[in-house]
């Protein structure tokens, strides 16, 4: 009996009645594992399930179904009314916001890529030489990603007003930064990727610290120099890093809300798809249906990224 | 009257005439007294009681609750500093005079907006406060708001027009009006003087007098657009001047064509006077532009009444306004935007009788007083107030209310929600961005309002 548990200490098996025992032994015969810890493991998937399945699925589905419906959201599901696909025809053909709206998202993933992420990057590796008064500009520099977006909007608003703006007031200039569909999204642009600037340089802060000091003093031994030393080995082993930063960027880029809400509720020049879809859903308007379509719209380019990172990560593991 | 006594009689003397005249059934009574003191505004049966003369037994009998009066629950959207104090001294003299309790419940103005939906299909407080026009009718259509026309046989001093502005379309009063304001062109009168301006009376004189303006460094017409609602007043009074009032209506209902001539002219006329508005307009906030007019950079700026809030208490006396002038004399200038604000009962309130009672407070003379002498930025429906201690301004934009032969709410409060803020915004804005691809635009309002309208 006793090699029959192995794990269990002789007093534990003294004292366990026999009926147990062998419920025990026979629990333990069919699927190795007891009648508590099978409870425990059916809980840990289930829950998990239950919360991805009630916090995620359902309301992906039921975007996906309501986008077919025309619903002012007062009164029951019996009030919703099945229009097909005129939601998505009315997206693409008759509603103006749309197609800058998609431009703003594409530009806004572009710039963060382009600009934000190399220059959190940079300010990584020159926080990383442990200059003088690091910590300083370490602690300035993540301030922005503590800020909540919105007000980061307002901080800014402070520079970019027309009459009373602190920008104007000292470059002398009359550019309407906020208002000027030309500019505004690029002064948006500039604070959002101020605030992101933060969040990449902590990232890669944190990954160059656990780089392999090794690895910098064999590149040395065998000649190579400061950038051909981050290009070719540091920026390589900061792999899982790197993957992070990707992901979260296209994130971010996705969900750019806050900061063009807090501007002008994403008008003029600020559409993003994300204020369009709180435009028609949230607030008096309650166009539930046709919002929806736009959300939908949304989840379709976002599961074009995430197939594109799963794929990778996937084919990494193969 | 005799010696009340117990508490809860003495408690139901306190309530004035007005009110005492509820009229409960005895169904009602028993609920409150059975159902529980924190749900029924006890002092409001007691003093149903008082007034029909039921014996003191039953009143005995509510009586033990009495120690806990009823609590109305009242959710407002008076967050500006000015409002939000008026409403509290309102709030404190009801609760003194009645015995109630309100529980005030205020959250910041546009969230409290844009989340109406969802609040009135939530637990909406008893009491609420929102607007007249098609944003009232519609949510009383929906069956979320409750049926207040036995408040209405109490409140005295309302004009039809008042009236007709909280009836939904059932025929039935679903608000009571608070306050109002009218749009026109507000100006300082120093800077008129020190220039020697007179008040244009036709289109030509509006535009004469914005190219003196020009010429003497001023900028003739302050003018924001950020927030997108501003320029609604624009488009609405130039259209009810040039197409009228009933066009206005109709219009909003839907019922007319955006991309039509009456439209375009109404377009055309503002693309005419647009070199004369403030540019930059859609980065800046009303704040802002009022802030132009205030410190005299600015000649003239079309809001509403409210634009006294940004001149200091000093500067109140040197604020006046004319109404913008005719464009066609066979429509004249007598309608003009004056947008009501008022209080709503939530449909099945938890405390019906203190929500009416608290319902035909507000409405009453008494609260009205207390509210002017707390805000000088409105002005208030009741004609039972004595407007004596209205500010000039005051009186003359009452006046020009008085005066009007038709008054509209406001573009955003006159039609559908989700066309003025998902299609008119965005369309005006781009109409004030590049005036020339009028007939684009509207095409694509018209386009639009019919996918809107007919879902």
């Amino acid at each position: 009996m006793s090699q029959d548990y192995p794990l269990v200490a002789a007093q534990t098996m003294i004292h366990a009645p026999a009926e147990e025992l062998k419920l025990r032994r026979r629990g333990r015969g069919r699927r190795g594992l007891h009648g508590a810890d099978r409870i425990v493991v059916l809980l840990m998937v289930a829950i998990p399930t239950f919360l991805v399945l009630a916090l995620v699925w359902f309301p992906a589905v039921s975007t996906v179904l309501l986008s077919f419906t025309s619903w002012n959201g007062i009164g029951g599901l019996g009030t919703i009314k099945w229009v097909g696909t005129t939601n998505y025809v009315n997206v693409f053909t008759n509603y103006p916001p749309f197609t800058p709206a998609i431009e703003h998202n594409l530009l806004w993933l572009v710039c963060l890529f382009v600009l934000a992420t190399p220059l959190g990057m940079f300010l990584a590796v020159l926080l990383d030489k442990e200059i003088k008064g690091s910590r300083i500009y370490q602690t300035a520099l993540y301030m922005p990603v503590v800020l909540s977006l919105a007000l980061v909007g307002f901080i800014w608003q402070l520079f970019y007003s027309y009459d009373q703006g602190l920008l104007n007031a000292v470059l002398g200039t009359h550019i309407d930064w906020y208002g000027d569909s030309n500019v505004n999204i690029w002064a948006v642009l500039v604070a959002s990727s101020w605030r992101q600037v933060g969040y990449v340089m902590l990232l890669y802060l944190a990954g160059l610290k656990g780089v392999d000091p090794t690895l910098r003093e064999a590149a040395a031994v065998d000649g190579s120099g400061e950038t051909s030393t981050f290009f070719r080995i540091i920026f390589p082993v900061m792999r899982p890093i790197n993957v992070i930063v990707f992901v979260i960027t296209v994130i971010e880029s996705l969900r750019a809300f806050d900061l063009v809400w807090v501007v002008n509720k994403g008008r003029n020049g600020l559409e993003l798809i994300s204020a369009l879809v709180t435009q028609n859903i949230v607030g008096e308007a309650s166009r539930i249906g046709f919002g929806s379509a736009l959300a939908t719209i949304m989840l379709v380019i976002a599961l074009v990224f995430i197939t594109i990172y799963l794929a990778t990560v996937l084919r990494e593991e193969k | 009257m005799t010696r009340p006594k117990s508490e809860a009689e003495y408690l139901a003397s306190l309530v004035p005439p007005s009110f005492a005249a509820t009229q409960l059934g005895r169904r009602t009574l028993f609920k409150g007294a059975v159902g529980g003191a924190a749900a029924l505004s006890v002092p409001a049966l007691l003093a149903a009681c008082s007034s029909s003369g039921t014996p003191a037994a039953t009143g005995g009998g509510a009586g033990s609750t009495a120690a806990s009066k009823g609590t109305v629950s009242f959710g407002s959207y008076q967050s500006d500093a000015t409002p939000k104090k008026a409403l509290a001294a309102e709030i404190a003299d009801f609760q003194t005079t009645t015995g109630n309790t309100v529980k005030l419940n205020t959250v910041d103005h546009n969230t409290f907006q844009e989340n109406i939906n969802n609040y009135l299909q939530g637990n909406p407080d008893d009491v609420f406060t929102w607007f007249a026009g098609y944003r009232m009718r519609f949510f009383a259509a929906q069956g979320l708001t409750g049926d207040i026309s036995d408040v209405w046989t109490k409140l005295t001093g309302f004009t039809d027009g008042f009236k007709s502005s909280a009836t939904g379309d059932d025929g039935k009063q679903y608000l009571v009006p608070v306050d109002y304001y009218p749009w026109a062109l507000f100006y300082r009168k120093s800077v008129w003087a020190a220039h020697g301006y007179t008040v244009p009376t036709t289109m030509d004189q509006l535009i004469a007098l914005s190219k003196q303006m020009q010429k003497d460094g001023l900028i003739p017409i302050a003018f924001a657009d950020k927030d997108g609602w501003p320029a609604m007043g624009t488009f609405d009074i130039l259209n009810m001047r040039i197409n009228g009032y009933q066009f206005h209506i109709d219009l909003m209902a839907g019922k007319k064509v955006w991309n039509g001539p009456e439209v375009k002219k109404v377009f055309d006329t503002w693309t005419s006077l647009l070199p004369y508005h403030q540019t930059e307009s859609l980065g800046r906030t009303w704040q802002e532009a009022a802030q132009t007019l205030q410190q005299k950079k600015a000649g003239m700026y079309l809001l509403g009444l409210f634009v006294a809030q940004q001149f200091t208490a000093a500067e109140q006396s040197d604020i006046d306004f004319f109404t913008f002038p005719a464009i066609d004399p066979s429509i004249g200038s007598d309608a003009l935007d004056a947008p009501i604000d008022g209080m709503m009962m939530r449909n099945k309130p938890k405390n019906e009788a203190g929500a009416k009672a608290l319902l035909t407070y507000l409405g009453s003379v008494q609260a009205e007083k207390i509210n002017l002498a707390n805000d000088p930025g409105n002005l208030f429906p009741n004609s039972g107030l004595d407007t004596s201690s209205y500010t000039a301004l005051q009186k003359k934009a009452a006046e020009l209310v008085g005066s009007a032969k038709n008054i509209a709410q406001f573009l955003d409060r006159d039609t559908r929600p989700d066309f003025a803020s998902t299609v008119m915004i965005p369309q005006l804005q781009a109409f004030i961005k590049d005036p020339t691809k009028v007939s684009s635009i509207l095409d694509s309002i018209e386009s639009q309002k019919k996918s809107i309208f007919t879902s």
